[in-house]
């Protein structure tokens, strides 16, 4: 791309190629129509009320719910990331720690903004601070996203300091410093604030003892549910890292990262998805056959009802989790960069599947002898607001691969093309 | 003063005496200063902290049989769901009485305790409460009005046992007399399906009421400990306790 065309070159790092600032801002375009549409719905929804949604008092929960758990549970490649260089010295995932930590970043904060417009009193959110119930899974939920995100905002902004222009400003350089000497224990810290939250994300649905498909029994006061969500969070974190990762290699033309660190990543989510898989299933087994028949709720009869049918428990347990495992530990579909992405798409979808089902399942399926198996879908304002968070992830990330160095070999693979004739300039 | 000793309220809901009349849901929502629905209030948005429900048995013609089962909130004295689900503490299990007390001016909206509650016995306030004009007159002095944005259900009449604690304490007692505190549903029934009391006071209807043969709570086996009762002599009324292998419908 003609260096004329780069009015923002001062901000872009050295010996990094990127698209003209024209092509850039067209790229922008539409996902800044999308922000706007979002913003919109938005407003809407806090100035006129939660009537503005399709929720009701059957369905208290919805797409945003669905949307958080299921970002949250997409963003834990950053801690786990961080947890895997800085503690277990996995260094060669640095080539992805950078991209981790914004996508977490985008991730957290998404899931912030929509609970924000989720709740019926947004400015009594600091209520839970100040009258906290140490009972309440959803407590130990807001604690640890809060200083979470506060953890990832401090690892976000070394990053920012970095950018080419920033760093000519002395202090920034030296925050910068003093900032990056702190990060072996942010990455400490952030791996156990989001054990705990990626956990009490999943307690939030395995204590509801009068949702007899989703209440799990545990160990101590956490339900089953409190693990696997860990365990299925670390595990597509890093299939996550990898398909985004591969994705804007395909939108830039470029490669970003070695293919061993591809192969890392695959293996890391491969070994996990596996123990998931097998501890999902002890658990559905153990649910069907004692828990829910313990409350009275023959196991079968939660799978009868219009289309959750007992093809979704076969889908997430098989097609999601067991498939994408054995496609992420077989070396031979591991080394394919195909099938890799396959399979690490499919990791992906297996967890929006089981945040979808504990979510939207949970709620639908009767209770009372008498209730009715009831369907909620989603309007416009609330997929409007999805689409903002989407929209805000896709802008943060564009300026953050624009003017920040997210990959820290991208200069050292420069030459290397991701397919035979398709070198192109980069976005 | 004397402190009252520790009460556990509770109702027994006659489900062969109750017509359907729904005297009952007009009484809470009067006496609650619950708003009439918004224009745009499905029965999937509305505010019914006594909600009367048709179920039939399913069949047709001379089988077919039909009850009306009013659903309030249970007050569930073990591991109240909605209780220990609560991030802001706005949901409480009062000790000294059983009731399950909401406080909508410390609830957030979060939802959480609708997701928990087995009953879907509360409710959300989706609008702005407003009144036509002139029927703000009618409103009950002794019940704060909910905003838009916070959660709602069933108090067992809060407000009325504290005008009975107040009489009590003004005539010097530390026992409030039963006769003054009965919820507005109780009061309005014309069958007099509800009883209502303290269900640990051994000399009291409601306590008999509960322990009668017929009686039965629904969802026993989740193990909260509801504190409202059904009774009935029909059999296949009383399988609807749990969800059994019988068919039933809505009406």
């Amino acid at each position: 791309m003609a260096s004329s065309t780069l009015i923002d070159r001062r901000f872009i790092a050295r010996g990094v190629e990127r698209t003209g600032t024209a092509r850039f801002a067209m790229w922008l375009a539409p996902w800044v129509l999308l922000l706007g549409v979002g913003l919109y719905a938005a407003y809407l929804c806090l100035y006129y009320g939660l009537n503005q949604t399709n929720m009701d008092n059957r369905f208290a929960f919805g797409l945003w719910i669905f949307l958080d758990l299921s970002i949250i549970a997409l963003g834990a490649g950053a801690f786990f990331t961080g947890f895997l260089v800085y503690l277990i010295k996995m260094k060669e995932l640095k080539a992805v720690l950078n991209s981790a930590v914004v996508l977490g970043f985008i991730c957290y904060s998404g899931a912030m903004l929509v609970l924000a417009i989720d709740v019926g009193q947004p400015a009594r959110a600091w209520f839970t601070f100040w009258h906290p119930n140490t009972h309440s899974m959803l407590t130990e939920v807001t604690f640890c996203i809060s200083c979470y995100l506060v953890v990832l905002s401090l690892e976000y902004i070394p990053m920012l300091l970095k950018n080419r222009k920033l760093r000519q400003a002395p202090s920034f350089l030296a925050f910068e410093h003093q900032l990056h000497m702190l990060v072996p224990v942010l990455a400490a810290v952030g791996t156990l604030l989001s054990f705990f939250h990626q956990g009490s994300l999943g307690g939030l649905y395995g204590v509801l003892r009068g949702r007899p498909f989703a209440f799990r029994e545990g160990f101590s006061i956490w339900p089953s549910t409190f693990f696997l969500f860990i365990l299925s969070a670390i595990a597509v974190g890093p299939s996550f890292l990898a398909l985004t990762t591969r994705l804007v290699e395909k939108v830039t033309g470029k490669a970003l990262i070695p293919d061993s660190v591809y192969q890392r990543l695959g293996l890391i989510s491969g070994l996990l998805l596996a123990f998931y898989v097998a501890a999902k299933s002890i658990d559905t087994l153990v649910w069907l056959n004692v828990t829910s028949p313990a409350v009275g709720f023959a196991p079968w009869e939660h799978y009868s009802y219009g289309q959750f049918g007992i093809w979704l428990m076969a889908a997430e347990i098989g097609l999601f989790g067991l498939v994408p495992a054995g496609l992420l530990l077989w070396p031979k579909t591991r080394a394919s960069r195909g099938w890799l992405m396959t399979a690490a798409a499919l990791a992906c979808c297996g967890v929006l599947l089981n945040r979808f089902i504990l979510t939207v399942q949970t709620l639908a399926l009767p209770t009372l002898a008498f209730d009715e198996f009831m369907t909620y879908t989603p309007n416009w304002q609330e997929v409007a607001t999805f689409g903002l968070v989407v929209a805000y992830g896709v802008i943060l990330y564009s300026l953050s691969y624009r003017y920040l160095p997210l990959f820290p070999q991208e200069k050292e693979l420069a030459g290397e093309v991701i397919e035979e004739g398709t070198h192109v300039s980069g976005r | 003063m004397k402190t009252q000793k520790p009460r556990r309220y509770g109702m027994v809901i006659d489900l062969d005496r109750c017509t359907g009349c729904g005297a009952c849901m007009t009484a809470c929502a009067a006496e609650n200063n619950v708003a009439p629905g918004h224009a745009k209030a499905t029965p999937r948005t509305g505010l019914t902290p006594m909600l009367v429900q048709r179920v039939s048995n399913g069949g047709a013609g001379a089988d077919r049989r039909e009850v009306f089962i009013p659903v309030t909130c249970m007050h569930c004295e073990h591991e109240t769901p909605c209780v220990t689900v609560c991030p802001q503490q706005a949901v409480e299990l009062d000790k000294a009485t059983g009731i399950v007390n909401q406080m909508p001016q410390r609830c957030l909206g979060c939802r959480y305790c609708m997701t928990a509650c087995a009953y879907h016995a509360r409710y959300f306030n989706w609008w702005d409460p407003e009144w036509p004009v002139g029927m703000e007159r009618t409103l009950n002095p002794g019940v704060a009005v909910r905003m838009r944005g916070v959660v709602e259900k069933c108090n067992f009449c809060h407000g009325r046992l504290h005008e009975a604690e107040d009489k009590a304490a003004a005539a010097g007692k530390a026992e409030i007399d039963p006769a003054d505190y009965r919820p507005a549903c109780v009061e309005a029934c014309a069958t007099q399906a509800i009883v209502f009391g303290d269900l640990n006071d051994p000399a009291s209807d409601v306590r008999k009421a509960s322990r009668h043969e017929d009686s039965f709570r629904l969802l026993a086996r989740l193990g909260t400990e509801p504190k409202v009762y059904y009774r009935s002599k029909q059999e296949w009324v009383r399988g609807l306790a749990e969800r059994g292998q019988q068919e039933v419908r809505r009406g």
